[in-house]
Protein backbone atom coordinates (compact mmCIF):
# COMPACT_ATOMS: atom_id res chain seq x y z
CA UNK A 1 0.00 0.00 0.00
CA UNK A 2 1.64 3.23 -1.30
CA UNK A 3 1.71 6.09 1.24
CA UNK A 4 -0.54 8.84 -0.56
CA UNK A 5 0.46 12.76 0.23
CA UNK A 6 -2.84 12.86 1.64
CA UNK A 7 -1.92 10.49 4.48
CA UNK A 8 0.80 12.76 6.24
CA UNK A 9 0.59 15.77 7.99
CA UNK A 10 3.29 17.79 9.72
CA UNK A 11 4.61 16.33 12.97
CA UNK A 12 3.75 13.13 11.80
CA UNK A 13 6.39 10.20 12.96
CA UNK A 14 6.66 6.87 12.01
CA UNK A 15 9.53 4.53 13.65
CA UNK A 16 10.69 1.35 12.59
CA UNK A 17 13.37 -1.22 14.52
CA UNK A 18 15.65 -1.95 12.17
CA UNK A 19 18.06 -4.09 14.39
CA UNK A 20 17.80 -6.41 17.10
CA UNK A 21 21.01 -7.05 18.91
CA UNK A 22 23.64 -6.29 16.40
CA UNK A 23 25.93 -9.30 15.31
CA UNK A 24 28.96 -8.98 14.61
CA UNK A 25 28.44 -11.30 11.60
CA UNK A 26 26.06 -8.52 10.18
CA UNK A 27 28.99 -6.25 10.57
CA UNK A 28 30.92 -8.38 8.70
CA UNK A 29 28.32 -9.29 5.72
CA UNK A 30 28.28 -5.10 5.27
CA UNK A 31 31.93 -5.15 5.43
CA UNK A 32 32.01 -7.62 2.39
CA UNK A 33 29.05 -6.26 0.80
CA UNK A 34 30.12 -2.43 0.99
CA UNK A 35 33.99 -3.15 0.28
CA UNK A 36 34.66 -1.10 3.42
CA UNK A 37 37.28 -3.83 4.96
CA UNK A 38 38.83 -1.23 7.59
CA UNK A 39 39.73 -3.57 10.57
CA UNK A 40 38.09 -1.10 12.81
CA UNK A 41 34.91 -2.74 12.46
CA UNK A 42 35.71 -6.53 11.68
CA UNK A 43 38.95 -7.18 13.51
CA UNK A 44 38.68 -7.14 17.53
CA UNK A 45 42.24 -7.79 18.20
CA UNK A 46 42.85 -4.35 15.94
CA UNK A 47 40.64 -2.26 17.15
CA UNK A 48 41.46 -3.12 20.88
CA UNK A 49 45.18 -3.73 21.11
CA UNK A 50 45.70 -0.81 17.90
CA UNK A 51 43.25 1.62 17.69
CA UNK A 52 42.84 1.33 21.44
CA UNK A 53 38.81 1.41 21.01
CA UNK A 54 36.88 -1.35 23.73
CA UNK A 55 35.88 -3.61 20.55
CA UNK A 56 34.96 -3.17 16.96
CA UNK A 57 32.01 -1.28 16.10
CA UNK A 58 29.55 -0.96 12.85
CA UNK A 59 30.76 1.25 9.88
CA UNK A 60 28.65 4.82 10.05
CA UNK A 61 27.18 3.07 6.69
CA UNK A 62 25.66 0.32 7.91
CA UNK A 63 23.48 2.28 9.79
CA UNK A 64 22.93 4.65 7.45
CA UNK A 65 21.54 1.68 5.25
CA UNK A 66 19.69 0.31 7.80
CA UNK A 67 17.83 3.59 8.72
CA UNK A 68 17.04 4.30 4.41
CA UNK A 69 15.72 0.64 5.02
CA UNK A 70 12.88 2.64 7.76
CA UNK A 71 12.26 5.06 4.98
CA UNK A 72 12.03 3.27 1.93
CA UNK A 73 9.14 0.82 4.00
CA UNK A 74 7.21 4.16 4.69
CA UNK A 75 7.86 6.18 1.52
CA UNK A 76 7.90 3.30 -1.07
CA UNK A 77 10.19 2.43 -3.62
CA UNK A 78 12.65 4.96 -5.84
CA UNK A 79 11.15 7.64 -3.97
CA UNK A 80 13.79 9.14 -2.28
CA UNK A 81 15.27 12.35 -3.82
CA UNK A 82 17.59 13.22 -0.83
CA UNK A 83 19.13 11.30 2.06
CA UNK A 84 21.82 12.69 4.55
CA UNK A 85 23.12 11.79 7.99
CA UNK A 86 25.56 12.81 10.69
CA UNK A 87 26.92 9.79 12.72
CA UNK A 88 26.83 11.02 16.04
CA UNK A 89 27.71 8.42 18.47
CA UNK A 90 29.09 5.02 17.62
CA UNK A 91 27.19 1.31 16.99
CA UNK A 92 28.32 -1.18 19.19
CA UNK A 93 27.81 -5.55 18.99
CA UNK A 94 24.33 -6.30 20.72
CA UNK A 95 23.06 -2.90 20.02
CA UNK A 96 19.26 -2.50 19.57
CA UNK A 97 18.13 0.79 16.54
CA UNK A 98 14.81 2.17 16.46
CA UNK A 99 14.87 4.72 13.18
CA UNK A 100 12.37 7.65 13.08
CA UNK A 101 11.06 10.14 9.96
CA UNK A 102 9.38 12.99 11.13
CA UNK A 103 7.43 14.95 8.52
CA UNK A 104 8.92 18.66 8.87
CA UNK A 105 7.42 19.85 5.15
CA UNK A 106 5.11 19.16 2.70
CA UNK A 107 5.51 20.98 -1.15
CA UNK A 108 3.82 20.84 -4.54
CA UNK A 109 6.07 21.30 -7.16
CA UNK A 110 5.19 20.60 -10.73
CA UNK A 111 2.13 18.85 -9.79
CA UNK A 112 4.71 16.21 -8.14
CA UNK A 113 4.09 16.09 -3.97
CA UNK A 114 7.05 16.13 -1.66
CA UNK A 115 8.29 15.49 1.50
CA UNK A 116 10.48 16.02 3.83
CA UNK A 117 11.61 14.22 6.62
CA UNK A 118 13.50 15.04 9.92
CA UNK A 119 15.94 11.43 10.98
CA UNK A 120 17.05 10.23 14.04
CA UNK A 121 18.27 6.58 15.02
CA UNK A 122 18.92 5.71 18.60
CA UNK A 123 19.85 2.93 20.29
CA UNK A 124 18.41 0.54 23.45
CA UNK A 125 19.74 3.48 25.60
CA UNK A 126 17.85 6.33 23.75
CA UNK A 127 21.44 7.35 22.70
CA UNK A 128 21.03 9.21 19.34
CA UNK A 129 23.58 7.12 16.91
CA UNK A 130 22.39 9.29 13.49
CA UNK A 131 21.07 12.36 12.94
CA UNK A 132 19.73 13.23 9.41
CA UNK A 133 17.28 14.38 6.74
CA UNK A 134 15.59 12.77 3.67
CA UNK A 135 13.24 14.51 0.97
CA UNK A 136 10.96 11.90 -0.87
CA UNK A 137 8.52 12.25 -3.82
CA UNK A 138 5.32 11.03 -2.64
CA UNK A 139 2.23 9.41 -4.65
CA UNK A 140 -1.01 12.04 -4.90
CA UNK B 1 40.07 9.61 -13.21
CA UNK B 2 36.33 8.02 -13.10
CA UNK B 3 35.80 4.45 -11.70
CA UNK B 4 33.57 2.31 -13.38
CA UNK B 5 31.07 1.37 -11.37
CA UNK B 6 28.89 -1.81 -12.94
CA UNK B 7 25.46 -2.29 -10.85
CA UNK B 8 24.99 -5.90 -10.47
CA UNK B 9 21.98 -7.73 -9.29
CA UNK B 10 24.17 -10.59 -7.19
CA UNK B 11 25.59 -7.29 -5.23
CA UNK B 12 22.86 -5.41 -4.78
CA UNK B 13 21.37 -9.20 -3.33
CA UNK B 14 24.12 -9.22 -0.61
CA UNK B 15 24.23 -5.65 0.34
CA UNK B 16 20.64 -5.54 0.86
CA UNK B 17 21.24 -8.69 2.83
CA UNK B 18 24.07 -7.03 5.30
CA UNK B 19 21.47 -4.40 6.04
CA UNK B 20 18.64 -6.46 7.00
CA UNK B 21 16.42 -5.94 4.15
CA UNK B 22 14.08 -8.31 2.97
CA UNK B 23 12.29 -6.19 0.35
CA UNK B 24 12.17 -8.22 -3.01
CA UNK B 25 13.05 -5.15 -5.03
CA UNK B 26 16.69 -6.05 -4.10
CA UNK B 27 16.37 -9.77 -4.98
CA UNK B 28 13.28 -10.74 -6.97
CA UNK B 29 13.30 -9.75 -10.96
CA UNK B 30 9.85 -10.99 -11.43
CA UNK B 31 8.97 -9.01 -8.25
CA UNK B 32 10.60 -5.69 -9.12
CA UNK B 33 9.80 -5.76 -12.62
CA UNK B 34 6.20 -6.29 -12.11
CA UNK B 35 6.55 -3.56 -9.12
CA UNK B 36 6.31 0.24 -9.88
CA UNK B 37 9.99 0.04 -10.18
CA UNK B 38 9.82 -1.81 -12.99
CA UNK B 39 12.84 -4.01 -12.04
CA UNK B 40 16.05 -4.58 -9.23
CA UNK B 41 16.88 -1.19 -8.27
CA UNK B 42 20.21 -0.40 -5.46
CA UNK B 43 19.36 0.38 -2.05
CA UNK B 44 19.72 4.16 -1.17
CA UNK B 45 23.17 3.71 0.18
CA UNK B 46 24.53 1.45 -2.57
CA UNK B 47 26.49 4.01 -4.37
CA UNK B 48 29.31 3.69 -1.71
CA UNK B 49 30.08 0.60 -2.71
CA UNK B 50 31.43 1.69 -5.60
CA UNK B 51 34.98 1.13 -3.56
CA UNK B 52 34.82 -2.29 -4.44
CA UNK B 53 35.61 -1.20 -7.80
CA UNK B 54 38.15 1.46 -7.00
CA UNK B 55 41.43 0.34 -7.41
CA UNK B 56 43.05 2.44 -5.04
CA UNK B 57 40.67 1.91 -2.11
CA UNK B 58 42.60 2.33 0.75
CA UNK B 59 40.27 0.11 3.52
CA UNK B 60 41.12 -3.20 1.32
CA UNK B 61 43.32 -5.57 1.54
CA UNK B 62 45.76 -5.67 -1.52
CA UNK B 63 47.10 -8.87 -2.84
CA UNK B 64 50.63 -9.47 -1.97
CA UNK B 65 50.61 -6.56 0.48
CA UNK B 66 50.80 -6.00 4.06
CA UNK B 67 47.32 -5.36 5.55
CA UNK B 68 46.99 -3.16 9.15
CA UNK B 69 44.58 -5.72 10.05
CA UNK B 70 45.65 -7.83 12.30
CA UNK B 71 47.23 -11.70 11.04
CA UNK B 72 49.99 -13.18 13.85
CA UNK B 73 50.30 -9.73 14.99
CA UNK B 74 48.00 -7.05 15.94
CA UNK B 75 48.62 -5.24 12.87
CA UNK B 76 50.26 -6.38 9.48
CA UNK B 77 52.19 -2.84 9.78
CA UNK B 78 54.93 -1.99 11.85
CA UNK B 79 53.68 -0.74 15.16
CA UNK B 80 54.37 2.99 14.50
CA UNK B 81 52.84 3.72 11.57
CA UNK B 82 49.56 2.10 13.34
CA UNK B 83 49.82 3.90 16.83
CA UNK B 84 48.51 6.97 17.96
CA UNK B 85 44.31 5.92 17.30
CA UNK B 86 44.02 9.27 15.11
CA UNK B 87 42.48 7.07 12.47
CA UNK B 88 39.83 8.42 10.10
CA UNK B 89 35.97 8.31 11.17
CA UNK B 90 32.94 9.17 8.75
CA UNK B 91 31.29 11.94 10.08
CA UNK B 92 28.67 12.96 7.50
CA UNK B 93 27.51 11.32 4.56
CA UNK B 94 25.15 12.91 1.72
CA UNK B 95 22.99 11.63 -0.96
CA UNK B 96 20.70 13.12 -3.65
CA UNK B 97 19.20 10.83 -6.43
CA UNK B 98 18.29 12.03 -9.65
CA UNK B 99 17.28 8.85 -11.14
CA UNK B 100 16.74 5.33 -9.29
CA UNK B 101 20.25 3.13 -9.45
CA UNK B 102 19.14 0.06 -11.47
CA UNK B 103 20.57 -3.40 -11.58
CA UNK B 104 22.56 -3.38 -15.00
CA UNK B 105 23.40 0.25 -15.15
CA UNK B 106 26.65 1.28 -15.78
CA UNK B 107 28.07 4.43 -13.88
CA UNK B 108 30.97 6.07 -13.73
CA UNK B 109 32.36 7.80 -10.71
CA UNK B 110 34.23 11.09 -9.91
CA UNK B 111 35.48 12.30 -6.82
CA UNK B 112 36.15 15.74 -5.76
CA UNK B 113 37.89 16.96 -2.74
CA UNK B 114 35.97 19.40 -1.04
CA UNK B 115 36.87 21.60 1.74
CA UNK B 116 38.93 20.56 5.04
CA UNK B 117 37.96 22.53 8.59
CA UNK B 118 39.24 21.55 11.86
CA UNK B 119 37.63 22.64 15.39
CA UNK B 120 38.04 21.13 19.17
CA UNK B 121 36.02 18.24 19.91
CA UNK B 122 34.78 17.90 23.63
CA UNK B 123 35.35 14.03 23.77
CA UNK B 124 38.65 14.09 21.31
CA UNK B 125 40.55 16.92 21.16
CA UNK B 126 41.02 18.40 17.64
CA UNK B 127 38.64 17.21 14.68
CA UNK B 128 40.03 17.88 11.63
CA UNK B 129 37.04 17.72 8.92
CA UNK B 130 37.01 16.98 4.95
CA UNK B 131 34.79 16.48 2.33
CA UNK B 132 34.95 14.65 -1.02
CA UNK B 133 32.11 15.21 -3.50
CA UNK B 134 31.57 11.80 -5.71
CA UNK B 135 29.41 12.10 -8.79
CA UNK B 136 27.72 8.54 -10.51
CA UNK B 137 27.45 9.20 -13.88
CA UNK B 138 25.08 6.61 -16.82
CA UNK B 139 26.53 5.87 -19.60
CA UNK B 140 24.53 8.33 -21.27
CA UNK B 141 26.52 10.88 -19.22
CA UNK B 142 23.43 11.80 -17.06
CA UNK B 143 24.45 12.79 -13.21
CA UNK B 144 22.30 9.46 -11.12
CA UNK B 145 24.16 10.16 -8.01
CA UNK B 146 25.49 12.53 -6.05
CA UNK B 147 27.36 11.71 -2.88
CA UNK B 148 29.10 14.04 -0.21
CA UNK B 149 31.19 12.20 2.67
CA UNK B 150 32.79 13.93 5.54
CA UNK B 151 35.53 12.35 6.90
CA UNK B 152 37.11 13.24 10.62
CA UNK B 153 40.48 12.85 11.54
CA UNK B 154 40.92 12.69 15.60
CA UNK B 155 43.44 13.59 18.22
CA UNK B 156 42.30 10.51 19.94
CA UNK B 157 39.98 7.56 20.01
CA UNK B 158 36.45 8.59 20.34
CA UNK B 159 35.03 7.90 23.84
CA UNK B 160 31.40 7.84 24.16
CA UNK B 161 31.22 5.73 26.88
Amino acid sequence: MTLRASDLRIGMVHTERVVEDLTRTQIVQYAGASGDYNPIHTDEVFARQVAGYPGVFAHGMLTMGMTARMLTNLVGDARLTKFGVRFTNQVWPGDTLDASATVTALALRDGVHFAEFEVSTVNQNGVQVLSGYAEARIES
Amino acid sequence: MAIRFPIEAGHIIMFARALGDANPVYADESYAKASETGGVIAPPTFAQASAQFDPEYPLRPKIGKPWFGSGKAPSGLAMTETKGAGGGLHAEQHFEYHRPVRAGDVLHATVKPGKTWEREGRRSGKLTFSELVTEYHDQAGNLVVTARSVGVRTERPVDNN
